[in-house]
């Protein structure tokens, strides 16, 4: 089913004063793929971001992307690779304009003379219109970040992950805090992002993952407890045991 | 042309900033040169060369203003690289004196002779030629930045740990150009300049022309930070004050911004400094005191930060002030200083440049209300 692994945990243990985020978790997500993970809080879910994006190193374990260590990488390293993340709270640059968080966000030489030399060709400008008109932020692209609303900051900080053109994108809950109808529209987007990289959702809204209708696994005590499609995870005796049934 | 080519980079606040700049950097010395002693517009020269200083210092302002309005660094020790540009400048200044010191000695400084010192060390080569110290103005500060940010940024010091190792770096350069066996004039620091350039610091005509390159130097470093911070660096770095990690998840070397932001504020500081020493006649290591660069600190915050010209303002109005104040109560001016600050915290915090911003604004809303009224009648 899935053609090749482009992320692979092995074993990774992460240990706060003693308190074990995460123990001996263990993942692959394959290239192209969607993933939605789950669990409790304290499950370990936000550790395990931090650890593939280079925030915490791990103690033990291997994280492989591509065939890139990355436990021997930092986030700026990791993030060019090819890595996105969006973050649990909304993390825009409240001082720029949406549009010039857009051009920042923009796959680009990263180096301080490039950005120094920086200006815009045509087809990137129409690639950050497109972009604003798919998170319906067309309208806004003069105004400061800092003055959306909630929700279109979640849907500008998912434009920037698109600018970013990764291969993996790690999403933290992106409907928290959504109406309804936000939540549809957020559901769509991220379909659309998976088309051309893989995506991992965390996410506690169990409507919202079955409109993704994909694979997912259940975290547990930083460890893997189960694995499959949300139906057959829902009606794993364990999971209910821990988790859905409380 | 210029006007064209100018105001997309510098706004319409920055084009009356330079504006007002030229006109000052052009009027006060033809007042002072062309104009008769008696005459009511005469602008005598002990003025000038104040006002040549209040140039240096908003220069200072302006390059902590670029690292600390726009990247969030907020250094505490910017007085060490103006203190570093004097230097440099005050060195190639010692060397013009040659033999006409008190001891006669074409080779060696004065306070170099009084310590029995046979040679010129070599750190004082190459600075009898003005395009070296000129180098040297640029190199030193720019080089100590390097160094001492490339071991900051790295180590991820930020905040309040920063700022108080940047005091920290100030105050031991402090305590090094106090020793004499440093080959700095120690205590005395470098004075009794005799010329610049074959010219004589001492002449009106000499004033007059260090007070223009003050009011240019500022003008053009103006210019140039606001093309960095127009650039996408200039976006890079303002996000970097406000999310930090999240520049980095973006894939940005946060640490290159910073340095490069840094080593570039502290030679416009080293600059400044390297105009102010020979309108002041003498650098000693009392510039390096801490007490310089927070002062330099509350006229940026009190002119506003992030806006360059407020930064600038700032330090003009504040130095001005503090002129006025020690000539009517000397013993009130650090109460002064310290309610300053109090205040701009407390009821301006975009300072000057803020208060103006204000204006322009509620005059804006008062416009379209008057036109929205017309249009409805």
């Amino acid at each position: 089913m899935i053609t090749e692994t482009l992320l692979y945990l092995e074993g990774v243990s992460v240990s706060f004063d003693g308190f074990k985020a995460l123990n001996n978790l263990s993942l692959a997500v394959g290239s192209g793929e969607m993933r939605a993970i789950i669990g409790p809080n304290g499950a370990g879910k936000t550790t395990m971001m931090d650890v593939i994006t280079g925030k915490t190193k791990p103690d033990e374990g291997r994280v492989a992307f591509r065939e890139l260590n990355l436990t021997k990488m930092d986030e700026t390293a990791i993030a060019n690779s090819g890595i996105g993340r969006k973050f649990q709270k909304p993390t825009v640059f409240e001082n720029l304009s949406v549009w010039d968080n857009l051009e920042l966000a923009m796959k680009a030489k990263r180096t301080a003379l490039a950005s120094l030399r920086w200006t815009l060709r045509g087809e990137q400008r129409d690639k950050i219109d497109t972009t604003l008109k798919r998170i319906n932020l067309a309208e806004t692209a003069s105004r400061l970040a800092g003055g959306l609303s909630h929700g279109q900051k979640q849907w500008l900080e998912i434009g920037m992950l698109l600018m970013q053109e990764p291969e993996l994108l790690l999403v933290d809950e992106p409907v928290a805090g959504m109406t309804d109808a936000e939540t549809a529209k957020t559901a769509e987007l991220l379909k659309d992002i998976a088309k051309t990289s893989a995506v991992v959702v965390v996410e506690h809204d169990m409507d919202f993952i079955r409109a993704l209708g994909v694979r997912v696994t259940v975290l547990h005590e930083g460890t893997v407890l189960a694995e499959g499609n949300l139906d057959s995870v829902q009606n794993n005796q364990r999971v209910i045991d821990v988790y859905l049934g409380r | 042309m210029i006007t064209k080519f100018l105001l997309p980079i510098v706004g319409k606040a920055g084009a009356f900033f330079l504006f007002a700049l030229m006109i000052i950097g052009l009027v006060v010395p033809a007042l002072n040169l062309l104009t008769s002693v008696s005459s009511p517009l005469h602008v005598p020269d002990y003025a000038v060369t104040l006002m040549g200083k209040y140039l240096c210092y908003a220069l200072l302002a302006l390059s902590v203003d670029l690292v600390w309005g726009f990247c969030g660094i907020l250094s505490l020790g910017h007085g060490a690289f103006f203190a570093l540009g004097g230097y440099a400048m005050g060195m190639y200044m010692m060397r013009q004196i040659g033999a006409r010191g008190s001891y006669g000695n074409a080779e060696l400084p004065d306070f170099m002779v009084f310590l029995n010192w046979k040679s010129l060390p070599w750190y004082w080569q190459g600075f009898n030629h003005f395009p070296f110290a000129l180098l040297m103005v640029a190199v030193v500060p720019g080089l100590l930045a390097l160094v001492f940010g490339w071991f900051a940024f790295r180590s991820r010091v930020t905040g309040v740990y920063l700022s108080i190792i940047t005091q920290a770096m100030t105050y031991a350069l402090l305590l090094a150009f106090f020793r004499n066996d440093m080959g700095f004039g120690g205590n005395n620091g470098l004075t009794d300049f005799k010329d610049i350039l074959g010219f004589s610091v001492q002449a009106a005509s000499i004033r007059a022309v260090l007070f223009m390159l003050s009011a240019l130097a500022l003008g053009m470093c103006f210019i140039l930070a606001r093309m960095i911070v127009n650039s996408k660096f200039g976006k890079v770095i303002v996000s970097i004050r406000d999310a930090e990690s999240r520049v980095r998840f973006l894939g940005y070397r946060v640490e290159n911004y910073k340095l490069f932001i840094f080593v570039t504020s502290a030679i416009m500081a080293g600059i400044a400094g390297a105009l102010y020493v020979p309108q002041v006649g003498i650098i000693n290591p009392s510039e390096f005191s801490p007490a310089n660069s927070i002062e330099a600190v509350i006229w940026t915050a009190f002119g506003g930060r992030g806006t360059l010209w407020g930064a600038a303002l700032g330090a003009i109005v504040v130095n001005a002030a503090k002129s006025w104040f020690t000539g009517v109560l000397p013993n009130a001016w650090l109460y002064a200083l310290g309610a300053l600050f109090i205040g701009v915290t407390l009821f301006m915090p975009k300072g000057l440049a803020g208060l103006f911003a204000g204006w322009t604004s509620v005059k804006r809303e008062n416009a379209t209300e008057l036109a929205t009224r017309k249009a409805a009648e």
